[in-house]
């Protein structure tokens, strides 16, 4: 998949490895700010309450 | 270009169906999709971590920040949420309600660090123990007779209960509210330092529990159905850190109540109250 990526993405070395920073960025961004904290409540790590 | 070409060339026909490749190739395909799909999952993991322990920290303690400063007007404009005059003389079992999320009072636990302060709010939802931490809906208030009972998170959302296992017995948890500083004492052996001695109603200053043994917030902790005679606080947080397997719970008892008098601090808090 990685290597598709790379070679589809446009222009030189250069270009290549920012538009792939970028797109490592953004990948980031929708996991800590979108996907995490929707699954975070059905993972078992941030129960702190006693409850039946 | 030479490094592409260079490239193409090491790495061949990847993204390309396995169908018409030869039984190595195919092998190799495999092996590179493999390899790449548990790389990736490793990477996205220690993202999670990263998230945990410090991006939901930076939002927690801006909630928990907008929390004080929402504790601090509504003191400023004479509203209390625990309206009343003297906590102190509440019948125990006779409960005042809060809206969840809204912030009532702050804790403060000297031993944890000077700047240890944290606001406490109604509720024990996960939106609410993001504003700091968190009263069991129908527990005691402050200074009530009966138990004042909250939540915290331990690892990230602010991580206000991280270090509460380094609590000992006669360690101060002073609760501040509109009308009264209350200060409570971490229950335990004072004599030998040992947080786990029981007194004689059977309740230490520190136990470990499973997460489903309600009996610690009853209002007479670990005497379920018992009429409550002392005001104690009761702290809950996940146990092992990291984990959820377990929890860590604290008691303390009310030492003193002293009247909020202006800005001046508790002698715990390095005051003069």
């Amino acid at each position: 998949m990685y290597v598709w990526i790379w070679r589809h993405l446009p222009g030189g070395m250069a270009a290549k490895v920012v538009q792939t920073a970028l797109l490592v960025a953004a990948v980031s961004a929708l996991l800590l700010f979108v996907i995490f904290p929707v699954i975070e409540p059905h993972l078992p790590f941030t129960h702190v309450t006693v409850n039946r | 270009m030479k490094v592409d070409g260079v490239q193409t060339a090491e790495l061949p026909a990847e993204p390309l169906p396995p169908s018409g490749m030869s039984g190595g190739d195919r092998m190799r395909w495999l092996a590179r999709g493999l390899g790449q799909t548990l790389i990736t999952l490793g990477v996205v993991m220690l993202l999670f971590v990263v998230y945990e322990v410090w991006v939901t920290n930076i939002f927690a303690h801006a909630k928990q920040q907008a929390t004080r400063k929402q504790i601090e007007q509504s003191w400023s404009q004479g509203k209390d949420p625990l309206k009343g005059s003297d906590r102190l003389k509440l019948p125990s079992g006779q409960q005042v309600t809060i809206p969840l999320g809204v912030g009532f009072a702050n804790l403060y636990i000297p031993h944890l660090g000077k700047d240890y302060a944290f606001p406490i709010v109604e509720g024990i939802n996960d939106a609410d123990l993001e504003k700091g931490v968190g009263h069991y809906p129908g527990t005691a208030i402050p200074g009530q007779i009966g138990n004042f009972a909250v939540a915290g998170h331990r690892v990230g959302k602010g991580e206000p209960f991280l270090n509460l296992n380094h609590l000992g017995p006669g360690d101060a948890v002073v609760v501040q509210t509109a009308k009264n500083w209350y200060v409570y004492r971490v229950m335990g052996d004072d004599a030998t330092g040992n947080v786990s001695v029981r007194d004689l109603q059977g309740i230490p200053g520190r136990e470990i529990v499973s997460p489903n043994d309600v009996q610690v917030i009853d209002p007479v902790p670990d005497n379920p159905g018992k009429k409550p005679t002392r005001a104690i606080i009761t702290m809950t947080t996940c146990h092992p850190k990291y984990s959820a397997s377990s929890r860590m719970i604290i008691h303390a008892l009310l030492d003193r109540a002293v009247p909020v008098s202006g800005k001046a601090l508790p002698k715990e808090l390095g005051g003069t109250l």
